[in-house]
């Protein structure tokens, strides 16, 4: 299954971030994770939430320039080596991997790392194929 | 020993009566090459004027239309060529606002004619043989650095063709060759010394005596700034390609306008409502007619420049006429960095670009002494993908064809919606921060 993340164009100025977290506060919006990319002048701010197609209307509404990207979460044991289990897979496999990010919460004693790859179709397939466990939504 | 400071001094002299009767000769010699044109066959035939002998007066030079920069363009690349094209040796070209650019072409007649003006101006601010110039003008299409080169060599003077930009070059050059001349634009004289402490350099490594500034308008503040702050005589000149470049007006050692070498070229200035011609002593856009270019002929231009021609005779004894500092344009033309940019040719670039269309802001303003442009966007639904590099990848697009289009390395600032201001009516897409004449 994939996942929706929500992506968020931010200019790196005071107060942008607190605006965002802001509105998800007030939205009762509840983040399972979240990760911000910045460069010199803006950043991308990649959020896992709970409810995300309220998530993305309420900050498309207050005028941010959000999207829905989809990523996959592989949930891994919480054991030294597991995240290494599905990196070597997909690099067996060719699934080219863009960025990866670790969830807030452990879930049933396992964690969970959101990848973006290049082709999650193929991405998918991979991990169900090696056994894997892709969530489906927290 | 006063050293003389005419090129020429029995044509910078002649009189009045004289000087408009070789005017009207060259008119209606060059009203004959013109005639020759496709372009201006077609055009002068229109208003009754069949030969050169149709120009009995120079008043009947205001029968002959007003060519515009569209006119040029129209006529690219060879409806203005009067000449078999082997005799041509020399040809400038500038960026047009749509796409299509102009050209003029020179003979070697016309370069000589073109040095000889060069010679004249240079030597008019002092310039002589045994003076060091380092050329900090653009070589290449542009007009502005190799105007002045092979004036400079005319006249004995040992030529740095430094070109303009590498700040540290240019202080090492003028430190090790002792430059005693320079032509830059006033901005980049004032940035120059805005660097030279932490580059290292002081005054008293150079030998500088004088300025050449030119190619954008600027105060006689900033004239006397740079004079003061270089410990220099700073000479304000004129000059466009469609008239050959640099040396059409140049300030004498008076300093008190531009004499317009007007053996060479004819002076009109407009009204810029009723396009009628003005008489001296008011302002009005500045016409001209090159009267020494046989390659190709330019009849009545409109430069778009705002000036005044000063009916008074110079102390220096001179009697081509001056015209006073250019005060600014006529059309929304901008000057960056001594460029002259339409905000079209920008906006025909950032325009180009997916996902941006009408959602941009052009901006001009001051970093330090020198220009800068820079272009802010919105980033919408349409651009943003998630992926920064898409982000980084648009900006690098856009300040390279900017610099491919116009030579001006633009700054591009991605900002979040809401940011640009909400148009309303005509839309404003240029905001000019500069304020005046700097």
């Amino acid at each position: 299954m994939k996942v929706k993340q929500i992506s968020v164009f931010l200019e790196n100025k005071n107060g942008r971030l607190s605006e965002v977290t802001r509105i998800l506060a007030e939205g009762e919006i509840s983040l399972r994770a979240m990760t911000i990319a910045d460069t010199a002048d803006f950043g991308i701010l990649r959020i896992i939430a709970e409810q995300p197609d309220k998530c993305l209307e309420l900050l498309q509404q207050n005028n941010f320039t959000a999207r829905v990207t989809e990523v996959i979460g592989v949930r891994l044991d919480d054991r030294p080596g597991a995240l290494h289990d599905v990196m070597q897979v997909f690099e067996d496999n060719k699934v080219n991997i863009e960025y990866l990010y670790s969830t807030l919460m452990l879930m049933d004693d396992k964690v969970v790392i959101m990848f973006k790859v290049e082709d999650i179709d193929h991405g998918l397939d991979i991990i169900k194929k090696n056994g894997m466990e892709a969530i489906t939504a927290f | 020993m006063i050293r003389n400071l005419y090129e020429d001094e029995e044509i910078e002299r002649l009189d009045r009566d004289a000087l408009e009767a070789l005017q009207l000769l060259r008119l209606k010699k060059t009203v004959g090459t013109a005639l020759t044109t496709p372009f201006y066959r077609e055009r002068l035939r229109g208003v009754g004027l069949e030969s050169p002998a149709d120009i009995k007066t120079l008043e009947d030079i205001r029968k002959i239309p007003y060519t515009t920069k569209d006119d040029l363009r129209e006529a690219y690349p060879y409806g203005l060529l009067s000449v078999d094209k082997d005799e041509i040796v020399r040809m400038h070209s500038s960026s047009g606002t749509t796409g299509t650019p102009t050209v003029i072409y020179h003979t070697q007649k016309d370069l000589d004619h073109w040095t000889a003006m060069t010679v004249r101006s240079l030597k008019a601010t002092g310039c002589h043989k045994g003076d060091v110039f380092q050329n900090m003008m653009t070589y290449g299409l542009f007009t502005g650095g190799i105007g002045l080169h092979y004036g400079a060599e005319k006249l004995g003077m040992l030529v740095i063709p430094a070109s303009s930009g590498n700040t540290r070059r240019q202080f090492q050059l003028m430190k090790d060759f002792q430059t005693t001349t320079v032509h830059a634009t006033p901005s980049y004289m004032l940035h120059l010394y805005s660097r030279m402490e932490e580059m290292g350099f002081s005054l008293k490594d150079f030998n500088l005596k004088r300025a050449l500034i030119g190619a954008e308008p600027h105060s006689e503040e900033v004239r006397q700034k740079i004079e003061e702050l270089w410990g220099i005589d700073a000479y304000n000149s004129y000059g466009l390609s469609e008239m050959n470049g640099p040396s059409v007006a140049f300030e004498c050692t008076e300093k008190k306008g531009m004499h317009l070498w007007e053996d060479a070229y004819y002076v009109e200035t407009l009204d810029r409502h009723t396009l009628e011609p003005v008489d001296a002593g008011v302002e009005g856009e500045l016409v001209l007619t090159i009267l020494i270019r046989t390659g190709t002929p330019i009849l009545r231009y409109r430069t778009k420049d705002l000036t005044t021609v000063i009916p008074e005779p110079c102390a220096c004894g001179r009697t081509s006429r001056r015209i006073t500092r250019i005060k600014g344009r006529t059309d929304d033309m901008l000057i960056i960095n001594g460029v002259y940019v339409f905000p079209s040719q920008i906006e025909e670039v950032i325009m180009k670009m997916p996902g941006i269309g009408t959602n941009y802001l052009i901006k001009v303003s001051k970093e330090g002494t020198l220009d800068k442009l820079t272009i802010q966007t919105e980033v919408g639904a349409e651009l943003f993908t998630d992926n920064a590099q898409d982000l980084h990848n648009l900006r690098k697009r856009i300040v390279e064809e900017l610099s491919a289009s116009i030579t001006i390395r633009a700054a591009v600032e991605l900002h979040e919606p809401g940011f640009l201001p909400v148009q309303q009516g005509k839309a404003i897409r240029v905001v000019d921060e500069r304020g005046g004449l700097f």
